[in-house]
């Protein structure tokens, strides 16, 4: 049941991959000028321009250029980084074990902090917990990273001298970006667990739950945690993609290599070839992070198993 | 078995329940009857101590149960009694199995945890109290998912759940509401026979005074918070004393002649925030006068039965 | 396009004075509430407030820690902090409040056109929708600000573009799901024409969840534009907004901390305050359930 459930859910994915790739291959034309001006260096000799022209097709129709621009993709072929001059392929396998350190840790610390936190505040009996938690969720959710990670710099960095200023070498490099993308996450993930409980709360059942004699503690873990858990996987999937994406402020800011700053980079540069496959790279993130969400609510949820068959 | 004596029920400062009091024997089925709004659920709550779920609590008054006192009993022993001595069957089947998780286990955590039963043990008790249910295919039920099965069938399984370690009292908070005419009749009448059949205690709420005169022995009549009559059934229905009891009454379709006219009732059930003062009914009342608006009328007894009317006990 | 703002503006009346009244009511909603009108006020007043001119540069004078005559200090050019930062309050609310204005009349056409007519042309719309949603913020507005360059025109239209997915979503399942009630249903079914159930009936009853989250929103709008404005493609100098004057701090993180400190703090206060406020109305409303279903 599940494994269909999956098989359906990835073949939604296709039209969705085409749109997103359709836009991104876009940016080049919708640009100002003649879009051979946006992927080729300037000043490069008339032949190399003929060369590239021929390579994309750029005398054909857009939909033949599309289609070559794609079938290029699928063979690892992202074009060559016009600033940097090396194929974007290569600047992507180069960046994106950065990114995926900063991002996988950042994804763990904000989910375990963040559904304890969330559970703490929804559960405690103590007002003033309660008013902490909710005043870090607040603070969280509302603080701007960059200013956040030049705060921590600040102090950390600067005044107690804990973690370097900037740089990607070492363990000790990652905590402050790990803290400043957590921050936010934890934030998310514990309003949606607490909203979460709250709502499970009020269901009939947990009413009968109790009229069982079931201990509360029981009834937390056993009944109302699985619940509340499925908004919260489905943020958490969601966040996968922002956090690839949405750490384009810290890498920058701390300094580091990775994906976003490659995005930002080649944003100021102007540098296309570099700005498409980024996209597509995150982009890609994004639809596995929906696809992996949908399929954990699926395995958690009997009835979403069922109604899409 | 159980013995309730002026109950009151607070929520901050609003009390939406009081003065209500009735007891009930084995074997016996008491109906709590009245309009929505008129304080039935929250009586079926109190008795099973689950008013601290919404912010309620109870503030005067006494609920006696085997002869142990249940107002003052600390939450870990009152969750002894829960489930083991006392079921209870909630309103809407829809939603009150947890969408999670298989039928089985929601049924054999009750076994499991009161009497002690091992996994198995509580299966096959589990699969026994479908069959006696009349649940069809009880195996198979136990690894169905609530959304699976009918709004009849899933009330069934909450009451094979209120039933699984043996209760001495059974809470039905109208119990057939959600459901359809059809089924409504068969949960009645299997509820009617469980009495019989395991000699339990049964306080039936519901809004129906056609189910309370089939099923019930005596009978509880609220209206905004209060009792406001109460007697055997018999009693109630031959000589009603109070005009809503008569009212409601008149509401029941007897036949299919076509010169029946039903009566309503003129108004709306007032809210906890505009209880009338003197007696709750008078803004409603045909026979109110003046005294009804200021001073609350005291239970008279008339016959078995008593009403808390001025003019019980006069002739209409 | 001049009705459905004549709607909108006739439903805020309606709900607007007895809400935003309670609003008030909590000491929370007093303190964020008051704390936004002194904003707005000091945004409008900023030239008789400011006690120094925001542009006008002093090198001798650069880098001034905090203290007098310079009560927040100097940025490396000598220029008030404070008085930039209160200049900063017209850029960054009134970039924001723009932004979200374009946003919620697009996003409201959209979602109220795809909910009610439905078929194709909703799943066109909501699928592009979906797809921008899925997306963080920062990168549509990056991607955007790329395509058509800096300035604040284009961080205007960038935030637009960003938040527009919330709105349409938003509008599209209040549609929905009025449309299933039975007084547009019998409205419907009495043969009244679409444009008049649109405008008269649905958009009226959907309103005033769009108005809050789009409060909410003009608070994350804020933080876009700081976000935008501090990577240098948002205001362009000597134009004072909050990002920007950290954008330009950063060289002088060491140096002159103040001069980041300052405008973050009132970006994160300003941020908070809207929330809170928002927070107060959705209460005073009672429309959460509704926020949440979309």
């Amino acid at each position: 049941m599940l494994l269909r459930y999956i098989f359906f859910r990835a073949l939604m994915l296709i039209p969705v991959s085409i749109s997103i790739s359709v836009v991104i291959f876009m940016i080049v034309h919708l640009l100002p000028g003649d879009p051979i001006d946006n992927l080729i260096r300037v000043g490069s000799s008339p032949d190399d321009r003929a060369a590239l022209i021929t390579k994309y097709g750029l005398d054909q129709p857009l939909i033949t250029q599309y289609f070559r621009w794609i079938g290029a993709m699928f063979q690892g072929d992202f074009g060559e980084a016009i600033v940097l001059r090396r194929p974007v392929a290569d600047l992507i396998a180069q960046n994106l074990p950065y990114s995926l350190t900063l991002g996988g840790l950042a994804f763990a610390f904000s989910s375990i902090v963040g559904i304890a936190l969330g559970t703490i505040s929804a559960t405690t009996r103590s007002t003033i917990v309660e008013q902490f938690v909710r005043g870090f969720i607040l603070l969280g959710s509302t603080v701007p990273g960059f200013w956040l990670a030049l705060l921590m710099i600040l102090f950390f960095s600067v005044q107690l001298q804990w973690f370097p200023v900037s740089g990607a070498k070492g363990w000790n490099s990652l905590v402050l970006p790990v803290l400043t993308i957590g921050f936010g996450g934890v934030a998310l993930v514990a309003r949606v667990t607490r909203v979460a409980l709250m709502d499970v709360r009020r269901e009939d059942f947990v009413t009968l739950l109790h009229a069982k004699g079931l201990p509360s503690r029981t009834i937390l873990t056993r009944h109302l945690m699985p619940h509340a858990m499925l908004p919260v996987v489905t943020i958490l999937a969601l966040r996968i993609g922002w956090i690839l994406g949405g750490a384009v402020t810290v890498e920058f800011v701390f300094g580091r290599p990775g994906l976003g700053s490659l995005l930002i980079r080649a944003l100021g540069q102007r540098d296309y070839p570099v700005v498409q496959g980024c996209l597509l790279m995150l982009a890609l993130a994004v639809m596995l992070g929906t696809l992996i969400g949908d399929v954990a609510q699926a395995a958690m949820d009997p009835r979403i198993r069922e109604v899409k068959k | 078995m159980l013995e309730v004596r002026d109950l009151e029920v607070a929520f901050g400062p609003v009390a939406p329940l009081s003065g209500v009091s009735f007891s009930l024997a084995k074997g016996e089925t008491l109906g709590i009857v009245g309009e929505s709004g008129s304080g039935k659920s929250l009586t079926a709550m109190s008795v099973m101590g689950l008013l601290p779920l919404s912010g309620g609590r109870i503030t005067a008054g006494s609920i006696v149960f085997d002869g142990q006192e249940l107002t003052t009993l600390a939450e870990p022993a009152y969750r002894k009694l829960r489930g083991a001595r006392l079921g209870l069957i909630t309103q809407n089947p829809m939603t009150s199995l947890d969408p999670l998780q298989k039928i089985g286990p929601q049924v054999d955590d009750v076994a499991v945890l009161h009497l002690g039963m091992t996994g198995s043990e509580a299966r096959a008790r589990t699969i026994d109290i479908l069959g006696t249910l009349r649940i069809p295919e009880p195996q198979l039920i136990c690894d169905r998912y609530p959304h699976q099965m009918s709004g009849g069938m899933k009330q069934r399984i909450v009451i094979a759940m209120a039933l699984a370690a043996d209760p001495d009292v059974l809470v039905a908070d109208e119990p057939t509401t959600a459901l359809d005419v059809t089924v409504q009749a068969q949960i009645i009448r299997l509820l009617d026979d469980l009495v019989k059949e395991r000699d339990l205690a049964l306080v039936l709420i519901t809004h129906d005074m056609s189910v309370v005169a089939q099923t019930c022995d005596k009978v509880v009549v609220m209206y905004a918070g209060r009792a406001i009559e109460h007697g055997p059934v018999e009693a109630i229905f031959d000589a009603p004393q109070h005009p809503y009891t008569q009212a409601l009454i008149g509401c029941i379709p007897k036949g299919l002649s076509d010169d029946e006219h039903l009566t309503g009732i003129p108004g709306t059930v007032p809210t906890v925030l505009n209880y009338p003062t003197g007696c709750p009914f008078h803004p409603r009342c045909l026979r109110a006068e003046d005294v009804c608006s200021t001073d609350r009328p005291a239970f008279v007894q008339h016959g078995q039965s008593a009403a808390a009317c001025h003019f019980a006990g006069a002739a209409p | 396009m001049t009705s459905m703002t004549g709607t909108a503006a006739r439903a805020m009346a309606g709900f607007g004075g007895t809400a935003v009244g309670r609003a008030f009511g909590s000491w929370l909603g007093k303190i964020a509430g008051g704390f936004l009108v002194l904003l707005i006020l000091t945004a409008i007043f900023a030239p008789w407030i400011t006690p120094f001119d925001y542009a006008a540069q002093d090198l001798m004078n650069g880098n001034a820690p905090p203290g007098w005559p310079h009560l927040l200090g100097t940025d490396q050019f000598g220029r008030d902090v404070l008085s930039r930062v209160i200049y900063g309050a017209r850029t960054s609310l009134s970039v924001s409040a723009t932004a979200i204005a374009i946003s919620i009349t697009v996003g409201m056409t959209l979602g109220a056109a795809a909910g009610y007519f439905g078929g194709f042309f909703e799943r066109a719309v909501m699928t592009v929708v979906d797809l921008t949603w899925s997306f963080p913020d920062i990168l549509i507005a990056l991607i955007f600000v790329a395509i058509i360059g800096p300035g604040l025109t284009s961080t205007t239209f960038a935030i637009a573009i960003a938040y527009l997915a919330q709105f349409t979503r938003l509008t599209r399942a209040q549609i929905v799901r009025l449309k299933r009630e039975t007084f547009i249903e019998a409205t419907i079914n009495l043969g009244a024409k679409p444009r008049h159930i649109l405008l008269k009936h649905l958009l009226p009853n959907a309103i005033a969840p769009v108005i809050v989250v789009g409060m909410l929103a003009i608070g994350d709008g804020i933080v876009l534009e700081a976000t935008l404005g501090f990577f240098g493609l948002g205001a362009q100098p000597p134009t004072p907004s909050w990002g920007a004057m950290m954008s330009s701090g950063t060289a002088q993180l060491f140096l002159s901390p103040w001069v980041i400190i300052f405008p973050g703090v009132v970006v994160a206060v300003t941020v908070i305050a809207v929330n809170l406020f928002g927070d107060e109305l959705i209460r005073a409303l009672d429309i959460r359930d509704r926020i949440r279903g979309a």
